[in-house]
């Protein structure tokens, strides 16, 4: 509802020191808004500026909200003294490894399950609806064990390999495989189409949107997963970025300028994508909620 | 005919194969697998002997297992409820506005959740430093002096918890303005007509009908806050962990730290239930408070 709608539903009503006392509190509310925005966002702020501050800055006993000696010496420092250019590397194989292995085997199950008759079919759908019971979490001794037995620990495959259990993926390809009408399937098969032709000419173009989302979501979980990288990795040379810095802080004792531009070069790809695919992401976030929209 | 459905049968299969064989591999085994080394001392890496019930019997007396359930439940109610809360209001807050301020605004609550778990705690790990973080300054004058509140196993889950409820509270907030702006405007705008106060529009229109989405913010947040890890394991590095212990922490412990692979899929095996019976449990209630 607009302002002069809203002015309008309240001059009907015909209380002129209502409508002024409606709008100061309105205006009012807007300000608190704001604010808190501002206050919620404000970590975010300290981070980025705390890196920029040489390190006798950082540790002055006041708020300075803004360098005095503005300095990239943080970065440089971090680049040049930690395996951080390694461990971006590790981070962009592994989350793309995993986009593009949950996203490929996703639609494909999807759509066997969306559109084709096999043996199994219902009690392959059932056995992904149940899997929302079990916690990842509770799965990580075993997944341990069998990354070992195939000697997997301490790899980048063994990094990936447990992170491509995403069933939601599978649900989400088949509820929109679902709804795209019978004649378009019907009259490919006419013009002699095979099933593969009808996954890749109709099915994923007509859902592009789904897969774009689901790209996106999946590579920030891939980026920020913490738990199972930790846990798999033990030597720097294999580790992914969200896991490395936290051995910065080790090798540094307190150095936060440094430590935290470690943190802002962690954060920032996951960062600028959800700056440049906002909607996208907020289209995954309500799918893989399932809220379909 | 016959040909057709046998080919079809045969592409289903090329299409399922990748995702059966991870899922059989990844998933399904190693959910049975953890029930069956839940019966056996075997340490991390290698074989163990069939004990049979001694790791439950064991779990029972274990008094770190009982703290861990313990906090792992205190964290849950710190969280939950609160965090839904605050997304609910935040979300009221922000559907008021239009425009570019509203993308900034938005941006502003959300961005903290698409940031990994180590920059979220680095960030806090800084804001609350004893020495030099600027929540002292809030600290200082209320408390009487500065905390390390990560040291402080009072202070150690409220915090915590504040941080998660900072880092998560974006997923909950696209929820609720999803659903504030499925509510029709004519309804408020009869309902301002007839005189109605912002608190009656909430308390009559919006409540009763945002509440499936706060159903299924407290669903899905109940679930991942049982589920605690990362920070809370981040912010107790070098600290003793015993105090602040939760769940999936003494998991990591057990198998990871202490060796003791069946004992730490014996903790798995009681997450696992505690996790089942509480999604039951609350679908029941919530159909209940839903069908009302």
């Amino acid at each position: 509802m607009s302002a002069t709608q809203r002015t309008e539903v309240h001059a009907g009503v015909g209380q002129n020191r209502l409508i002024r006392y409606l709008d100061i509190s309105g205006l009012a509310l807007t300000l608190i808004t704001v604010v808190a925005a501002v206050i919620w966002a404000f970590p975010l702020y300290w981070l980025v500026i705390t890196t920029f501050k040489p390190e006798f800055e950082v540790v002055r006993p006041y708020i300075e909200l803004w360098p005095e000696h503005f300095t990239f010496e943080a970065y440089l420092h971090i680049i040049a003294n930690t395996k951080i250019v390694t461990w971006y590397i590790n981070s962009i194989i592994t989350s793309v490894a995993i986009t593009v292995g949950v996203v490929a085997m996703g639609a494909g199950c999807g759509y066997a399950i969306s559109q084709l008759r096999f043996p199994g079919r219902t009690l392959l759908w059932w056995l992904i609806l149940a899997s929302f019971m079990v916690p990842v979490q509770a799965l990580i001794v075993n997944h341990f064990v069998i990354m070992s037995g195939v000697k997997l620990v301490n790899t980048l495959l063994g990094i990936i390999l447990p992170q491509l259990i995403v069933p939601v993926v599978v649900i989400v390809y088949k509820q929109f495989f679902d709804s795209v009408p019978r004649d378009f399937r019907e009259a490919a098969v006419i013009d002699g189409a095979n099933e593969f032709q009808l996954l890749f000419r109709i099915y994923l173009p007509m859902n592009w949107g789904v897969t774009t989302a689901l790209a996106i979501i999946t590579f920030i979980g891939a980026w920020n997963a913490f738990l199972w990288p930790f846990l798999v990795t033990t030597t720097e040379a294999v580790m992914p970025v969200s896991v490395g810095i936290t051995q910065v802080q080790d090798a540094f004792g307190i150095y936060y300028a440094r430590l935290l531009a470690g943190a802002v070069m962690t954060g920032l790809p996951v960062a600028v994508v959800y700056l440049i695919f906002q909607r996208r992401v907020t289209q995954a976030i309500m799918l893989t909620a399932g809220v379909k929209g | 005919m016959l040909k057709s459905r046998r080919n079809e049968i045969l592409v289903a299969m090329v299409l399922i194969a990748p995702f059966v064989a991870v899922y059989g591999w990844l998933f399904i085994y190693p959910t049975i697998q953890m029930v069956r080394l839940s019966f056996t001392n075997a340490p991390l890496i290698g074989a163990g002997d069939w004990i049979g019930i001694d790791n439950y019997v064991r779990l029972f007396t274990d008094r770190i297992f009982k703290t861990a359930v313990w906090n792992t439940l205190y964290f849950v109610i710190l969280t939950v409820i609160p965090g839904t809360a605050v997304a609910l209001v935040i979300a009221l807050m922000v559907s008021r506005l239009r425009g570019w301020l509203q993308a900034i605004v938005l941006a502003a609550f959300f961005l903290p959740f698409i940031l990994p778990v180590t920059v979220v705690y680095l960030i806090w790990w800084w804001v609350f430093d004893p020495q030099f973080g600027i929540a002292q300054y809030i600290i200082e004058p209320i408390v009487g002096q500065p905390v390390s509140v990560w040291r402080r196993p009072d202070w150690f889950l409220p915090m915590a918890a504040l941080v998660t409820v900072w880092w998560t509270n974006g997923f909950s907030i696209l929820l609720f303005l999803a659903g504030l702006r499925n509510i029709s405007s004519e309804i408020y705008e009869a309902a301002a007509l007839d005189g109605a106060s912002r608190w009656q529009r909430f308390r009559r229109i919006t409540w009763p009908l945002i509440w499936p989405v706060t159903a299924l913010c407290l669903t899905i947040q109940l679930i991942l806050q049982l589920k605690i890890f990362d920070q809370v394991y981040l912010f107790s590095l070098g600290g003793r962990t015993n105090t602040t212990m939760v769940l999936v922490q003494y998991i990591y412990e057990q198998a990871f730290v202490h060796n003791k692979g069946g004992y730490g899929a014996t903790i798995a095996v009681a997450l696992f239930v505690i996790v089942v019976a509480v999604s039951v449990l609350q679908y029941q209630a919530l159909r209940a408070r839903g069908a009302r």
